[in-house]
Formats: structure tokens, sequence, C-alpha cells
């Protein structure tokens, strides 16, 4: 104590700046793709196909069971061979950690996003998937213009808030010595041994930023709320 | 795809590979068993807090909660690692003193605890709330002080309510454990990443974790079934039959 210098944060505010845009293009990204992929798992999981149910709710399950660190592990390894077999490569295929972490949080939340929008799609009468049929929508029809709208925006709060804390999972890429936000920060903290002050910056970062975005969030679902 | 590498021995050391893993399974194990009483306690304590008639005491347990959830659990880590010794007049100079297998296990327990406290306080809270107004009021209409009335009318019924969220709040408080590696606790995840760096069986490696890691958490969400079947109260919510 006492000796605290947090000259050391304005000195590498650039560096940290790099650390944090990574972290965000990774949370926006892994949001998006899971998203994406979840809206089909779910329809997967509800699909009347038997097994393409069972398939996708083993993945969901398994995925929801094991640690994000674990996780994070298996497609750093398997992401190069599962390339190797797509591109018929000689070797696998060479991605590094920051790019594989790309796919590992889009498919790791997609899981996450599944059980949500699963929730979302039963969350609609069962009238309207009928009324779609009657005037002669198919599925895809019927799913794109009367269902997922609608659970979409009936989950909106809720995906948010699950946007949140994909974004502060992220973090856990610096152990695979990826610079994103928290990467950037232990990277000069050991650098210049200035632990106590990185670690704290980063903290009161994530706090404030973690903090506004789910008062914003908090927000919405009254804003919502009072519309339905 | 060779299983016989679990019978291996490790390089300079008298067990095989199977054993590591467990001896790392039995370090995530207890952290879990102690962060989870310990964040039972506080997290329903700042729940209840948020539930009673005084103003700040509501303002105090949110704020707990917001610190909590707001900042992610590695750096969470890393501040009760590294930032808060230096922070705590006294604290550093005896943590020095410890063996730092026993410093690790430590930091993981208290650092696990307060994290998953905030989330059950969230689920207490709630439990309580989603009670009809009219439990508390009778229960003073009674004749029963505040304390009574939690004790006796609105936390027997708010805990049951709250059994299956708590249930995968106690999933995620063991596979949180897994972060304990980032400060070097040898529990499961380290072993594994141990094994797989040591003899380059990294499927062998991941594999077996993703099993014993799906055993435990079915394994918890059986005994928490088994716990909500238990103390169901006939007529009420889902249990009763």
């Amino acid at each position: 104590m006492g000796d605290l210098d947090f000259e050391v944060i304005g000195r590498t505010l650039p560096y940290l700046w790099t650390g944090l845009q990574y972290t965000l293009k990774l949370t926006l990204t892994a949001a998006v793709g899971g998203v994406i992929f979840g809206t089909l798992l779910a329809m997967a999981r509800l699909s009347s196909i038997k097994p393409l149910a069972m398939l996708a709710a083993a993945y969901v399950n398994l995925m929801r069971s094991i640690p994000l660190l674990l996780v994070i592990f298996w497609f750093y390894f398997l992401v190069p061979v599962i390339l190797q077999t797509i591109t018929g490569a000689e070797r696998p295929v060479q991605l590094g950690a920051d790019r594989s972490a790309y796919i590992t949080f889009i498919m790791f939340e997609a899981a996450f996003f599944c059980e949500i929008m699963r929730a979302g799609i039963q969350s609609i009468p069962k009238g309207q998937v009928n009324a779609g049929f009657a005037l002669g929508f198919t599925y895809w029809q019927s799913m794109k213009l009367i269902i997922l709208p609608q659970a979409f925006r009936n989950m909106l709060p809720i995906l948010l808030t699950q946007t949140i804390v994909l974004f502060q999972d992220v973090s856990l890429v610096s152990l695979l010595n990826v610079t994103d936000f928290v990467g950037a920060a232990v990277k000069i903290a050991q650098r210049d041994s200035r632990v106590l002050e990185m670690y704290l910056f980063v903290a009161v970062v994530y706090f404030l930023l973690s903090f506004s975005l789910s008062t914003a969030v908090k927000q919405l679902q009254k804003r919502i709320a009072i519309i339905r | 795809m060779d299983l016989r590498i679990f019978l291996e021995q490790v390089p300079d050391d008298d067990v095989t590979w199977a054993q590591m893993l467990l001896s790392g399974l039995e370090w995530t194990l207890a952290v879990a068993f102690f962060a989870w009483i310990v964040a039972f306690v506080l997290g329903s304590l700042v729940g209840i807090m948020r539930t009673t008639d005084k103003r700040w005491l509501v303002r105090l347990g949110g704020a707990y909660v917001e610190l909590f959830r707001n900042i992610p659990l590695l750096v969470q880590f890393f501040l009760w690692y590294y930032v808060v010794p230096d922070l705590v007049p006294g604290l550093k100079s005896w943590v020095i003193t410890l063996d730092p297998t026993w410093h690790q296990f430590g930091t993981a327990v208290v650092c696990l605890a307060f994290f998953t406290s905030s989330r059950i306080a969230e689920q207490v809270r709630s439990g309580i709330q989603s009670l009809p107004r009219g439990q508390r009021n009778a229960g003073y209409a009674l004749g029963l002080t505040q304390m009574q009335t939690y004790r006796y009318v609105l936390l027997p019924m708010a805990y049951r309510i709250i059994i299956p969220p708590l249930t995968s709040e106690l999933m995620n408080l063991i596979k949180n454990t897994a972060v304990a590696y980032s400060i070097g606790l040898v529990e499961l995840f380290f072993r594994t990443r141990e094994m797989g760096e040591a003899t380059f069986r990294y499927f062998e490696a991941f594999g077996a974790a993703t099993v014993i890691y799906i055993v435990i958490a079915m394994t918890a969400n059986r005994v928490m079934a088994f716990i909500e079947r238990r103390v169901a109260v006939p007529g009420y919510i889902a249990g009763g039959k």
C-alpha cells in the first residue's frame, strides 16, 4: 500500500483499449451467432422429427453441464482437427486461440440462447401456429413471419441479460494467452509489476460497463412490460 | 484413443494419471462443498435483508448483489488472490506463512462463496417476494415479531419454492470451481490440463474430465430433486400429492 501508481493505466491505455475492443467484438459476434444457431437449435429441439430433437437436446445438455473453461480448451484442440476434416487439408488447420475463441463462444452460447428461444417459441399460443398453417404458410414461413419475431421480442430482455453474462465470460479466453481486456491487463501487470493497479482498474471498468448495461436492460424490461 | 494411459505412472510420482485426476476431483468437491455452505448462509442473509422494511438494509443488500454480479468471476479470483492480501493490513504477512495450496484453496472458497452468495440472495429474495403479502401480515397479526415471521412463516415456504433455481446455482458453482485453475489450485481442470500437456493425450484427458463433470452435475441434480421431494408440503406447489 501507499505506493500505488495509477499512471501505469494512462501509459498503457491504448493497449488496454485494443484488448477491450477484442472483448467487445467477441461478445457481439458470439451474441449474434449464438442467437442464430440457438434459434435453429431451439427449432430442432421442438421438432417433431425425434432423432433431430434428441440430438439437439443432447448437445444443449452437454454444453450446459461442463465448465466453460473446459469447453474453451476442447474447442481450442478440436477446431483445427475439425477444419482439417472439412477442408481436407493434410495437417490440422491452426487458427490460433484468438480466432478459435469466436467459434467456441458461438457454439457454447448457442446452447444457452437455445433454451431462451425455446421458452420464447413455446410462449406463443398454439392457435397462431395453426392460423399460419390455415393461411397456407409453410413451416418456415410461419416461423419467420409469425412466431420468431414475437418470440424474439418477448425474450429480448433475457437475451440481453445472457449477453452481459457472455461479456463477462469472455474474460476466460485470457487463460489461453489471448489479449482480450483481461489478457491485456494481465500482461501489463506482469511486465510492469503493477498487479494491484491493473486488476483494480479491470474490475472497475467491467463493473461500470456491466452495471450500466444491466440497468438499461431493466429499463427496457419495464417498457416492454407496459406495452403488453 | 487409448484408455491405458490412465493406468500409466505420472512422471516423478508414484501415482497413476487416473489417481491424479481423482485427487483433482477431491479438491473440486471440497471447494464446492465449503463455498456452498458459506454462500447459502450469506446469500440467505442478504436475500432476507432485501425484503425487510428497512430501506437502508434493502439498499445495502442491493449494492452487495450488484457488486458481485457485475465483475467477471476470473477478475474476482485475481482480486481475492493478488489484491486483497495487499489492501488488508496484516493479511499479507499471514498469507505468506501459509502453504501455497491452502492459500489457493482458501481463496477459491472465499471467492466462489461471495460470487455464489449474490446469486442465492437473488433467488431467496424472489422466493420471499413470490409469497402472497397476506402471509407476512398473518404472521404479524398473530403477534409474531419480524424475526419469528421470517423463521416460521415466510422462509419455510420460500426455500421450498426456490429449490429448482438453487439446484442450477449449485451446478453452476461446481462448474465455476474450474476457474480456480487460474490461481493454480490443483483441482480437476488443473490436473486435466497437466495430464494433457505431460502426455499429449488431450482427447483422453479432456474426455475423462467431461465425463466426470457430467456425473457430478447429474448427481447434484438428483440429490436436490431428492431433497425437493422430501421437504414437499402436500397440497402445495409441484411436490405435493
